[in-house]
């Protein structure tokens, strides 16, 4: 048994982790690690910087531009990436439809969508959950109804769609039967944003942000060559994606590099003429978090460990990381606002007098984050998917 | 990166997981507490057999010169199979105590008689008021003769009954907590003036109060430097919390998996009680405890081998607060699932809470490992 990367894995390593100090714009660090609202613009920008590099999707078949890393090395990309503190790379596109073409599409799909969501030419989102359809997906009720020209009308509303503000396309589950077995009526269409009948409307979130969308969907006509796999076969997609989705790890570069702040602000902060850092109270609740990602990182290692060697893809055991990361990431948020104390009640400034924005961004992050143990299945689903895949109860 | 195990390593583990599922039932285990001694000789000599008692020291001795990764394995069987026989004590503690500490004779005596089977050894260290200070010591040495005369008294010896030899750590010089001025010796449990209490602990081991009355030991019976113990005490002891550790976790990996079948076997309303949602969830997180548990084991067990001190007694410490977190989180609903059953001495699921409650403050609780952990900050990180 051995912990440490090999010498080929830290060659990589230092590789990424030099590229990236190069080669990420600081202004763009400086907003992701002071936690400021990325704009589109930003977002696209170092999308762009790693299409050039060829860097974007690491993932993806090589001939339609992916490395050929290997899983190991795929996990170290990313978890350098989340130490870096570079914007996120929206994973609708890249990590969610591409893969679905890849897996389903056909050859006029993939060569008309691969390239420009490669390229970031095209901003895409995810239309799933409707406001009566969360976690039961399947109760979705967005209506295509095929018409005689090759087109079909969609009619409905989706929810919670992140940054459809921006999107250029959105792919969706709509429902193409409303008879027999409800899986077997949903189909997969990837429709035009600009297409007339769709508006979208912002839901603002308890801290200010405007990131999630309701759209809606009035007798919008998308060609039927839109169509992913065949009609009825859309629950087979989305079960494809929903393993593909779970693939993302623990998020602990990350974290790791919050908790550093998170100690930095914490030796700044002095309770009774003492740096917080030094109150057992404080200390204790720190030092279980730190420990649960040293943990999680090592977990992560093993399933990965366990993937190589047993050649399978994620198996439930995926859905562990994705709950212990997100709580992690939660408490990390939880105490930074804790450790600024009176001053976390900051938020906005409303004059022109010097303010301390990254105090400010402290509480609203802690309220943003609580949508990580909610999103991309909540933990509570999460932890179905165990119990049913992996202890079979 | 890899997490292979060798050949020899998997068919260590697999022979004594077999031994142990023919021999070490839980009514064999049941009379072996239950009998005068509470250890079985015969398992002993069963387990020199296999060369478990050998696995991490120098093959000159006998042993096969393993990592602190061999023995986690052992750990891990003897976990899961609630071994009562004194393994850890013997080859965690007081055999890395002599193997680290010990002068070439001291090792040549020892160690071949301890890997055989036919020596058996305990520490003799906690005092009262010390808690999980090592370096508390008011137990007296004084140079008398040609040798030492050692006076003080020992609390919660484990397993000191079944120990041909002692090791006490007594003080040959400063105040009760000074860091400098321990030292180890060796003395015969029969030693004129050794006093021994034995009584039954909670997890159905043996454990015993030491007296110490002017008590003459031999000039070899040093072991280590004079004065100097401190640091190979702390080595020894985080060498066996990490084995420890890996012992929680075969202990966790039975409870959990006696809980999972408990709940696909029990009906209630007429179907099995999980299905109920309530449970399945609680379930999930003891097997995220488990994998949490086991990954800081690992990197307790890869670091006492390898790294300094200080990464060693950091590495070490988060593994305690892990474990001890999951000993705690695991054991309580463990038996909270099996219901009243979980409750009886019949079911092997008490008997695990019992020995996972324990493990969980042996060697520092969550708490110490915690003040231990922050006080480490910014070294070995």
């Amino acid at each position: 048994m051995d912990l440490n990367y090999s010498p080929d894995e830290l060659a990589f390593r230092d590789e990424v982790r030099g590229w990236l100090q190069s080669n990420l714009p600081d202004e763009l660090r400086a907003k992701v690690e002071g936690y400021q609202e990325l704009s589109k613009a930003d977002l696209l920008r170092w999308h762009k910087i790693l299409a050039k590099k060829g860097w974007v999707a690491p993932d993806w078949p090589k001939e339609w531009g992916g490395t050929d890393w290997n899983l190991v090395q795929r996990y170290i990309w990313e978890e350098e990436c989340g130490f870096a503190a570079t914007p996120p790379l929206i994973p609708f596109g890249l990590r969610m439809c591409a893969p679905v073409l890849l897996q389903f599409g056909t050859d006029a799909q993939k060569k008309k969508f691969l390239p420009r969501i490669f390229q970031g030419e095209d901003f895409w989102c995810q239309g799933y959950s409707e406001p009566g359809s969360g976690s039961d997906l399947a109760s979705l009720k967005t209506r295509a109804v095929r018409q005689g020209d090759g087109h079909y009308i969609v009619t409905g509303q989706k929810i919670w769609t992140t940054l459809a503000q921006h999107a250029d396309w959105i792919f969706c589950l709509v429902r193409t039967d409303g008879t027999g077995k409800r899986q077997d009526g949903i189909s997969f269409l990837l429709i035009d944003m600009k297409t007339p009948g769709i508006s979208v409307r912002p839901i603002v979130l308890m801290d200010g942000s405007k990131e999630v969308n309701e759209v809606f969907f009035d007798e919008v006509k998308v060609p039927a060559e839109n169509l992913v796999h065949e009609e009825g076969k859309g629950w087979t997609v989305a079960k494809y994606l929903l393993g593909y989705e779970r693939m993302g790890t623990g998020r602990i570069g990350a974290s790791k590099r919050e908790l550093t702040k998170l100690k930095e602000l914490a030796g700044e902060q002095m309770k009774d003429g003492r740096p917080l850092m030094e109150d057992p109270r404080f200390r204790d609740r720190l030092t279980r978090v730190e420990v649960e990602l040293m943990a999680l990182e090592i977990t992560n290692l093993r399933f990965l460990d366990q993937m190589r060697r047993s050649g399978k893809p994620p198996g439930a055991d995926v859905s562990m990381l994705k709950i212990k990361g997100t709580e992690i990431q939660q408490a990390i948020t939880e105490l930074m606002m804790q450790a600024a104390g009176p001053l976390a009640q900051a938020f906005r400034p409303v004059d022109a007098m010097d303010f301390d924005h990254f105090t400010a961004r402290l509480a609203p992050r802690y309220c943003n984050l609580r949508k990580a143990t909610i999103y991309a299945g909540s933990n509570e689903i999460q932890r179905n998917i165990i119990a049913k895949a992996t202890l079979g109860l | 990166m890899n997490f292979d195990l060798s050949e020899e390593q998997q068919l260590l583990a697999d022979s004594l997981k077999r031994y142990l599922a023919n021999e070490y039932s839980i009514d064999t285990r049941a009379k072996i507490v239950n009998s005068p001694t509470g250890w079985s000789e015969t398992v002993w000599a069963a387990f020199a057999e296999m060369g478990l008692l050998g696995v991490p020291f120098a093959e000159e001795h006998g042993g096969f010169g393993g990592t602190a990764v061999d023995v986690m394995l052992v750990m891990e069987a003897l976990g899961e199979g609630l071994v009562v026989e004194p393994y850890w004590v013997n080859v965690g503690l007081g055999g890395r105590l002599i193997a680290r500490g010990g002068s070439v004779a001291q090792q040549k005596r020892i160690l071949p008689e301890l890997i055989q089977g036919k020596h058996r050894l305990a520490f003799a260290h906690t005092e009262s008021g010390a808690r999980y200070d090592l370096g508390h010591v008011g137990t007296r040495a004084k140079r008398s003769g040609g040798g030492f005369t050692l006076n003080g008294e020992k609390r919660a010896v484990l397993h000191g009954g079944s120990a041909d030899t002692l090791i006490v750590s007594a003080r040959t010089s400063g105040g009760d907590t000074d860091a400098a001025g321990i030292s180890l010796f060796l003395v015969d449990r029969g030693a004129k003036g050794v006093t021994l209490k034995e009584y039954r602990t909670i997890d159905e081991l043996r454990a015993a109060d030491v007296w110490l009355t002017d008590v003459v030991v031999p000039a070899d019976a040093l072991l280590g430097q004079e004065g100097r113990a401190l640091p190979l005490i702390e080595d020894a002891a985080d060498y066996a919390t990490a084995l420890l550790c890996a012992e929680a976790v075969g202990a966790i990996r039975y409870a959990n998996e006696a809980t999972l079948e408990y709940l696909k076997t029990r009906r209630q309303f007429g179907v099995p009680i999980g299905s109920f949602q309530a449970l399945q969830h609680r379930m999930v997180d003891m097997v995220i405890s488990y994998e949490q548990a086991r990954s800081m084991a690992c990197l307790a067990c890869v670091k006492v081998d390898s790294a300094s001190p200080a990464e060693r007694t950091r590495a070490v410490s988060a593994a305690k607060i892990k474990v001890a977190d999951a000993c705690r989180h695991v054991s309580q609903e463990a038996v909270q699932l099996h219901g009243g059953m979980g409750m009886t001495e019949e079911l092997k699921i008490s008997h695990t809470f019992r020995r996972l409650t324990m493990i969980g403050q042996l060697f520092g609780d969550a708490e110490h490992h915690l003040e231990r952990f922050a006080a480490s900050d910014g070294e070995g990180g």
